[in-house]
């Protein structure tokens, strides 16, 4: 049956925001929220982009005097922060934000309101990073500045407490996103959907969360240590004190190594989908894909001391490392046997997205293999801090993150605007970011291997290193020129974009059942599962079961394992509340690089958004001491 | 071109309760997930101790004194205390007492802020300021860490209170109780491996 | 035999080497590393070259389903694949963990109490060298340069006056940390003569990009040569020049840095002692000649910016004496 226009329209003044301004500050729409969060990203990956290449240009030429120390210090440490902490990880969790919920059939995410203040926090990261640097407090000393150089007697003045305390937004708002897709995956799966029937793209967000969950207090713990150090003394890093410089990095790494699989984990999911659609039968291999995301999650928490094989911690330990750090390759090696061997499968075609897969598939497992190399606690000594490691981090997070999203923005986006983007110039993107990046990127390995180091502004002429420094200038060039043809797509399609309808890829997952562009309220009724593929029915109408308000919002609840309906839970409203929260947050964190004091004072106006947040929309009391007088 | 899937309805979920309690419940598992954070982030802590003090050769190192066993004694004491009339809320919300929830809730309020008192005297007894050296830096750290936890959980027990006296109390927010009181069982569990770290194992080594 | 095979790839792969790189290995620890380099190559090689033509069998098989007579592809036949390809990816890695361990242990099998000790203290942006003089057991000091007899073992300790660095010559070593409050030690048995730098490798600040170093390796009777003479005093000034030139040098510069058989003594800044032997300035950022010396007194500030070395001011006379008193001190 088709939903009558009165459902509909119920639905539609229950679930809509309210108009204009208001309405954008105070939506909980998951879809709108994750939109904020991807332009946000997008626009700060141009900015970290328009960085890089200016590095790249400075190192065209030798003893370059064109950028000073200072500026090329800035900017590596600029685009390593705004790329690890702004762009990646929360692309990956508004990529989650956005699609789980349509995915499971569900209206909204399990806590609305948290899902926006996550984003208001994270913009509020946003901000202190990049006015910092409009404003000359830039961060300069890396992506993962280790003390003593961060510490105060090396670094005085704001800039280090800039990136320490950048981090803790993102961090905070990362753990509530987390909070919020895990709890959601788990508890409002549709009627049927168990966990055996439960697609791979929601397995590697839910792993991702779980692993964001566990891994990001150690940052948080480690720049909270690093920050007091600098602004009340403490001696946690100070060695004349007891301190040691090589806890930062333990606790660094122990939250920096599952950083990478966090990006890298939804990545498998977007790919797993894309092959799953184009190969137009039911992935091979999901439960072996579902155990290598698993593993991978698991295995991620023991390796972070290979990110510290210089430092001299006992050689017993380093070989543990190492074997752990190549026993990650098995299930990352599976998956790929996996995905390519769906493909063979099929009668599979090829438009944008599968292009994307393709790309990443030939250019993760270099970065794959280059990872192995480093894996080992010998070899990693010459090839660590160098220009090798600059290549195998860019070859996994760009080719094992950013290929696969690039795909996944080309294959959600009609479900997300109602339009197909252009595939001649998608294909046009495509061939010049993976063709560029490649050429870019690929003689990066070979200046290490002939002893360039990372992290210097120039270098002397002779070492024989000008020539692929300028290779890799160019193809730099080339990717760059290719980003601005995908986002030239992507504008122009939104406009005069081919009309897409509701499924015109012919989808396997609940997301392709809604309109294109989903309304606020997501799906009409309530899909009921029995498979992997519930939208491979031969057409047939989704079974379904209706029986959710819809004169208040409202979402199901099931259980953990078996997907069985428990009860209906009430779903947030719009609420201001979300944004006075995260301003208080946001005034705390920034008025704490300055004086301790901040804290307490900042605890008054958090705790009064969070009680108007938490505040119960609920009739008076009509019995005891403050009941309600008639 | 096409349009959103049709349906075929096979059921209603109309006649499911419209709220629940314990692990059914939504709440429930975001209050699991925050605890999930700061459970890690003790952990880790935790371990940020263990490590100074296995590389430092004597602990607490020549010149610093030994943290007070009186006002910490007096503290845990009273949090392990406090569980009875905690837990008895938590029954009360499982049961839908109305008077057991507002009472009891309120008692946790008072009772809280009660023990930041020994609280206090505990910070005064640490023996070393935190800049003096790491040892003195990490007892702090691990003693404001739960102390913010104790503060939070106490605010939140005060508005708690206050909304359960001023508004008609349902099930959710009998839910509500049961979650808050959880968490005072989690700070209460945080706490142990924590005074253990900071006051006896100086003592036993 | 084995050794020319062994050779092989060094040699082949030894064309994108210089000075500074681990591809031109010319010490047993370089050695190993750079077979398990070679082996490492091999097999991810190999691995990568599979990848890819199995993604490109599927593209093909793939376009053959899409035609009308399709045959379903055989689940149980790509079960049987996914073990195999567990099996081949486990079998792969045990070789390559087995080939690192093996080249662990190489880096530390030369360790041997006859050892000459060498002590490499990191400031930012420059190197403190110390040997240890077995006669005496005192400390012989000089400054950006690491000179190494042939054949010998020589255990450097290395340690930091500031930040963290790390010390790497890629031609005789992999990087190993110099960390405040720490005390790392490497073991270096040079096999071949001749000139290789190094250069620090973890960031520092500023002037990272700076703080190079050169290594001479030397056969034994040259080093000994060399160090005696690191040892001894520098002669007197002979001419109006450099003795005007030392003079100025006292009042000027001796706080910072130390010349021994001089009154300046200052220890923030390198040892000048037998400056003008070494081959480069400033920790390798210029090359050692008269020009570079008076340029460096003049602007050090513009040629390495952030250096801790301040621009001084001095009469285009008093510069003059003392770049010509510097290059005295051989």
């Amino acid at each position: 049956m088709t939903p009558d226009r009165a459902h509909l329209e119920r639905l539609d003044r229950i679930w809509r925001d309210p108009p204009g301004l208001w309405g954008f500050l105070t939506t909980v729409d998951h879809k709108r929220i994750a939109a904020r969060y991807i332009v946000t990203a997008l626009l700060l990956m141009f900015l970290a982009g328009m960085l890089a290449l200016d590095m790249r240009w400075q190192l065209s030429v030798p003893e370059n005097t064109r950028m000073t120390p200072q500026l090329f210090n800035e900017s590596f440490s600029l685009h390593g922060s705004t790329m690890l902490f702004l762009v990646s990880v929360p692309i990956m969790e508004a990529m989650a934000l956005w699609l789980v919920p349509l995915m499971l059939g569900a209206r909204n995410m399990a806590f609305p309101r948290l899902g926006a203040f996550s984003f208001w926090l994270y913009f509020g990261g946003v901000l202190t990073l990049w006015i910092a640097h409009a404003i000359d407090v830039t961060p300069d000393l890396g992506w993962f500045e280790y003390p003593p150089l961060s510490g105060p007697a090396y670094s005085p003045g704001h800039r280090a407490d800039i990136w320490a305390q950048m981090i803790t937004f993102t961090e905070v708002a990362a753990l509530a996103a987390s909070v919020n897709v895990a709890a959601t995956i788990l508890k409002m799966r549709p009627p049927g959907m168990t966990l055996a029937r439960m697609p791979v793209f929601l397995w590697a967000m839910l792993i991702a969360s779980i692993m964001t969950i566990l891994s990001m207090p150690a940052i948080m713990l480690v720049t909270s240590m690093l920050i007091s150090d600098r602004l009340v003394s403490t001696q946690f890093f100070s060695v004349a004190a007891g301190g040691d410089n090589v806890l930062f990095q333990h606790l660094f790494w122990f939250f920096g190594h599952p950083e990478v699989y966090i990006i890298f984990v939804p990545a498998t999911g977007f790919i797993s989908s894309i092959i799953e659609t184009f190969s137009r039968r039911p992935l091979f291999g999901h439960s072996a894909l579902v155990l290598a995301i698993l593993s991978i999650g698991a295995l991620a928490f023991g390796l972070w001391v290979h990110h510290m094989f210089a430092v001299g911690l006992p050689r017993l330990g380093n070989d543990f490392y190492t074997a752990a750090s190549m026993a990650i390759a098995v299930p990352a090696g599976l998956q790929i046997f996996c995905w390519t061997a769906s493909i063979w499968a099929g009668p599979t075609t090829f438009p944008t997205p599968m292009l994307w897969v393709l790309g990443f598939l030939a250019t993760f497992v270099i970065g794959g293999l280059s990872g192995v190399m480093t894996a080992s606690a010998a070899l990693d000594l010459q090839l660590t801090d160098t220009y090798f490691i600059v290549a195998h981090l860019h070859y996994v997070l760009v080719g094992g993150a950013m290929f696969p999203l690039f795909g996944a923005f080309c294959y959600w986006y009609p479900k997300a605007t109602g339009r197909l983007m252009s595939e001649r110039w998608g294909r046009l993107a495509f061939a010049l970011i993976v063709g560029g990046f490649n050429l870019g990127f690929f003689p990066m390995h070979i200046l290490g291997l002939m002893g360039m180091p990372r992290r210097v502004y120039t270098y002397p002429a002779g070492m024989g290193w000008e020539t692929l420094n300028q290779v890799a200038t160019a193809g730099s060039v080339i990717a760059v020129a290719g980003g601005m043809v995908f986002v030239a797509n992507a504008l122009w399609s939104y406009w005069r974009g081919k009309p897409s309808g509701a499924d015109p890829w012919g989808g396997s997952t609940l997301e392709w059942a809604s309109a294109s562009p989903p309304p606020a309220w997501n799906i009409a009724f309530t899909p009921v599962v029995e498979s992997l593929t519930p939208m491979w029915n031969d057409g047939r109408p989704l079974k379904a079961m209706d029986g959710l308000e819809n004169d208040r919002r409202e979402v199901l609840i099931t259980s953990v394992t078996g997907g069985g309906p428990l009860y209906r839970q009430k779903s947030a409203a719009p609420s201001i509340w979300p944004l006075v929260a995260a301003l208080a947050v946001s005034a705390m964190f920034i008025a704490s690089i300055f004086t301790p004091w901040a804290i307490p004072a900042g605890a008054l106006p958090i705790g009064a958004a969070l009680t108007g947040w938490f505040w119960p929309n609920r009739p008076r009391a009509k019995i005891g001491p403050f009941e309600a007088k008639p | 071109m096409t349009g959103p899937r049709d349906f075929e309805i096979v059921g209603s979920l109309a006649n499911l309760p419209a709220s629940a309690n314990g692990p059914r419940h939504l709440v429930w598992w975001g209050n699991i997930g925050f605890m999930v954070i700061e459970g890690a982030g003790f952990a880790l802590a935790a371990a940020v101790y263990l490590y100074l003090m296995t590389q430092a050769p004597a602990w607490p190192p020549a010149g610093d004194s030994l943290p007070g066993l009186l006002w910490s004694g007096v503290f845990t004491a009273g949090l392990l205390l406090s569980q009875i009339p905690n837990l008895w809320v938590l029954r009360c919300a499982r049961a839908k007492n109305l008077a057991g929830v507002r009472w009891g809730t309120l008692a946790m309020a008072v009772i809280a802020l009660l023990l930041l008192v020994p609280r206090c005297f505990e910070f005064a007894h640490l023996g070393v300021p935190w800049y003096h050296d790491a040892y003195g830096s990490v007892i702090w750290m691990l003693l404001v860490l739960h102390t913010v936890h104790v503060v939070t959980d106490w605010g939140d027990t005060v508005v708690l209170a206050a909304w359960l006296f001023t508004h008609e109390v349902g099930d959710d927010q009998f839910a509500d109780v049961e979650d808050n009181s959880n968490y005072w069982t989690f700070v209460v569990l945080c706490w142990l491996p924590v005074y253990v770290l900071i006051y006896w194992a100086p003592r036993s080594l | 035999m084995r050794r020319c095979l062994a050779s092989l790839p060094v040699v082949l792969l030894g064309g994108c080497a210089g000075n500074q790189s681990p591809l031109a290995p010319a010490s047993d620890q370089a050695f190993a590393l750079h077979s398990l380099f070679v082996l490492m190559m091999v097999v991810c090689g190999g691995v990568y070259l599979l990848v890819i033509a199995g993604v490109v069998w599927s593209l093909l098989s793939a376009r053959s389903r899409r035609g009308t007579n399709t045959v379903p592809a055989s689940e149980r036949g790509l079960g049987r694949g996914l073990y195999v390809a567990a099996a081949a990816i486990v079998i792969g890695l045990t070789v390559l963990i087995v080939g690192s361990f093996l080249a662990d242990r190489a880096l530390v099998a030369a360790r041997s109490e006859a050892a000459m000790i060498v002590r490499v203290t990191g400031h930012q942006w420059w190197w403190r060298i110390e040997y240890r003089d077995p006669a005496s057991g005192r400390w012989i000091e000089t400054a950006n340069e690491l000179h190494l007899p042939v054949g010998r073992t020589a255990r450097v300790e290395l340690a930091s006056a500031d930040v963290i660095h790390s010390f790497w010559v890629p031609n005789v070593s992999g990087k190993i940390d110099m960390i405040p409050g720490r005390r790392n030690i490497v073991d270096l048995t040079p096999r071949r003569l001749g000139w290789f730098r190094g250069q620090c490798a973890e960031f520092c600040g500023t002037q990272h990009a700076h703080m190079a170093f050169d290594i001479k390796v030397d056969s034994q009777a040259d080093f000994d040569a060399w160090l005696a003479r690191q040892n001894a005093v520098v002669e007197a000034a002979v001419s109006n020049t450099s003795s005007r030139g030392a003079a100025v040098f006292q009042r000027v510069c001796g706080s910072c840095h130390s010349v021994r058989g001089t009154p300046a003594a200052g220890r923030a800044g390198p040892d000048l002692t037998h400056f003008a032997d070494r081959r480069s300035i400033a920790a390798g950022t210029l090359p050692m000649s008269r020009g570079a010396i008076q340029g460096w007194l003049a602007q050090p500030q513009a040629l390495k910016p952030g250096t801790s070395m301040p621009a001084v001011p001095l009469l285009p006379a008093d510069a003059d004496a003392v770049a010509s008193y510097l290059e005295t001190m051989r």
